[in-house]
């Protein structure tokens, strides 16, 4: 690990002060760390946020509910509240890493974790436009099986390997921020981004911004909805393909949905078009096919990863059967 | 020609244990001018910062308070090997994809190889020697031996620290992802897949894992039945 300066300030005021160039916000640390030891970040300063605060989760007057960015992920899981009326965010945080990381990991360093492309993650690799811009991609002509079937690029085809970001993703939630000028509000959708030719840049937060929280609006979907993770090995491992699904409806009609993939691109992959398909209708499990089809008709795989396209077609089906109620 | 190959590959002092033997040789180490930060894998890079800033952490481990002035670079599990001499708990893949050094931090289970030493000042630390208390084996330690959970042994002392944790989840209400209904809140009811999925943040390389979850299965019952 290079050497450091650690400073662990006492608030968040103090925290945003301490941004220099070369800084870096530990929380959790269970992949800032991690890469450290790899020689992939080397930062000249850690700034340790674990005693700044804002790791409250609080139910808002509007009926939502303001996850701090401080929060371990197992304890906004087991939030009562997040348990019953955002249960698809409770079984997407507990689909991820192992009991002893989400003690550890928080919200905020669940949005900003990094990508687990093999040849981002091992400096021993000259080809990675994500790591050091410039050298070219090497999964894109090498080992590509767990790479990306939506929105990459000709300079990176990694993928974001959050759960919990699929699940915000269908919830609508929205990422407070704050920097030297205050605060901004960044929907999810917007919060991460697609690499084009600078895969380096992960999100659109600024480098002296911090996460301060990720607000969830009031959600129609607690009755109906289905995280469905497909992996490698039944539990502990990343997702091949994961799915976040959500129906608003009475039996009869949809009123609403929303159909997010993970696993599959630079960010959570929702797709409108399969989502206008269900809206309208009275639910089947031939709609929902329908709207499988639709999901995965942009999709461009790669040498090793073209299953994933099959993969998460029936993965749509599946999960929003479940979340129908009708599989 | 005096001595054979044979003879120069004995062991200089039979009489070690493996355990003296290492201690030992770090001793050397430490009297030969190495430094121990370099041991732990902590070498400085050629650009340095000089000179290097040291943190001062207070910590209780396993009930004894220490006032510890560090390299801010060091985990937590080498501060407890390499400094603190709690070899209990195992260095496994060191990158949090084992579990062999799972401790306790106020409670909860976490890696402490992805921890740093300097972010826990303030905290409670239980290792794997603090498990069981004056020599009488805690329930899960009692659980693994009669289920004989093990092989080598090595991911044992973070397999216990994790079940001890997870026992403690279960009895609190905490989710997995196998839970069918997230919405009832009340304690868990523990079956086999339960606890694999709970325990699933802890490799077992010799494949020891239907007698672990036995034993947690086991130190359930007995908690249960106290």
């Amino acid at each position: 690990m290079n050497p450091f300066h650690y400073q662990r300030p006492m608030n968040v005021t103090a925290a945003i002060q301490a941004v220099s160039p070369n800084s870096k916000f530990l929380a959790g640390g269970t992949n800032l760390i991690d890469l450290m030891k790899n020689g992939v970040e080397r930062p000249a300063e850690l700034i340790d946020i674990n005693r700044a605060g804002f790791a409250a989760i609080e139910p808002q007057p509007d009926g939502g509910l303001r996850l701090g960015a401080a929060a371990r992920n197992s304890d906004t899981a087991n939030f009562p509240m997040v348990r019953y009326q955002y249960p698809l965010l409770a079984r997407a945080i507990l689909s991820g890493a192992s009991p002893q990381l989400r003690n550890r990991a928080t919200n905020g360093g669940n949005l900003m974790q990094r990508t687990r492309c093999p040849y981002f993650m091992d400096v021993a690799f000259p080809q990675c436009n994500k790591r050091a811009p410039g050298t070219g991609c090497g999964a894109i002509g090498g080992l590509n099986r767990m790479h990306a079937i939506f929105g990459a690029s000709p300079d990176c085809i990694a993928v974001q390997p959050s759960d919990m970001c699929v699940a915000l993703t269908a919830l609508d939630a929205v990422v407070r921020v704050r920097g030297p000028n205050g605060e901004r509000r960044i929907p999810i959708g917007d919060f991460h981004r697609l690499p084009g030719n600078t895969p380096q840049v992960d999100t659109n937060l600024k480098p002296d911004e911090l996460i301060i929280s990720i607000d969830l609006p009031r959600s129609p979907y607690a009755a109906h909805s289905c995280y469905l993770k497909i992996r490698d090995r039944a539990s502990y491992e990343f997702a091949l393909v994961s799915v976040a699904a959500a129906l608003d409806t009475d039996g009869e009609t949809i009123h609403s949905a929303r159909i997010v993939l993970g696993g599959v691109a630079h960010k959570p992959w929702r797709v409108q078009r399969a989502e206008q398909t269900l809206t309208g209708r009275k639910p089947s499990l031939e709609l929902f096919a329908r709207a499988a089809d639709d999901a995965v008709a942009d999709a461009k795989p790669y040498r090793q990863n073209a299953f994933k396209v099959e993969l998460a077609r029936r993965a749509v089906a599946r999960a929003l059967g479940t979340a129908g109620g009708l599989e | 020609m005096n001595g054979s190959l044979e003879d120069d590959l004995r062991p200089p002092v039979p009489d070690l244990t493996r355990r003296e033997c290492v201690s030992a040789l770090g001793a050397a180490s430490a009297a030969a001018g190495l430094d121990l930060a370099a041991v732990a894998g902590l070498a400085a890079p050629a650009e340095a910062a000089s000179p290097a800033q040291t943190v001062l952490v207070a910590v209780r481990i396993n009930n004894t308070k220490h006032d510890l002035t560090i390299d801010p670079r060091l985990t937590l599990l080498d501060l407890l090997r390499e400094h603190l001499g709690l070899t209990g708990t195992k260095k496994g893949c060191d990158h949090g994809q084992c579990g062999a050094c799972t401790v306790l931090l106020n409670g909860n289970r976490i890696n402490s190889c992805l921890t740093l030493a300097a972010c826990v000042d303030g905290d409670r630390i239980e290792t794997i020697e603090g498990i069981g208390k004056g020599g009488t084996l805690d329930p899960v330690q009692s659980a693994f031996v009669d289920a004989d959970a093990f092989q080598c042994g090595y991911c044992t002392p973070g397999q216990i620290c994790s079940a001890v944790a997870l026992l403690s989840e279960a009895r609190r209400g905490d989710a997995s992802f196998v839970t069918k209904d997230l919405a009832q809140l009340g304690a868990v009811d523990l079956t086999d897949s339960e606890v694999r999925e709970r325990m699933s943040g802890n490799i077992c390389r010799c494949g020891a894992y239907p007698q672990i979850v036995r034993a947690v299965r086991i130190a359930e019952e007995q908690e249960t039945s106290r």
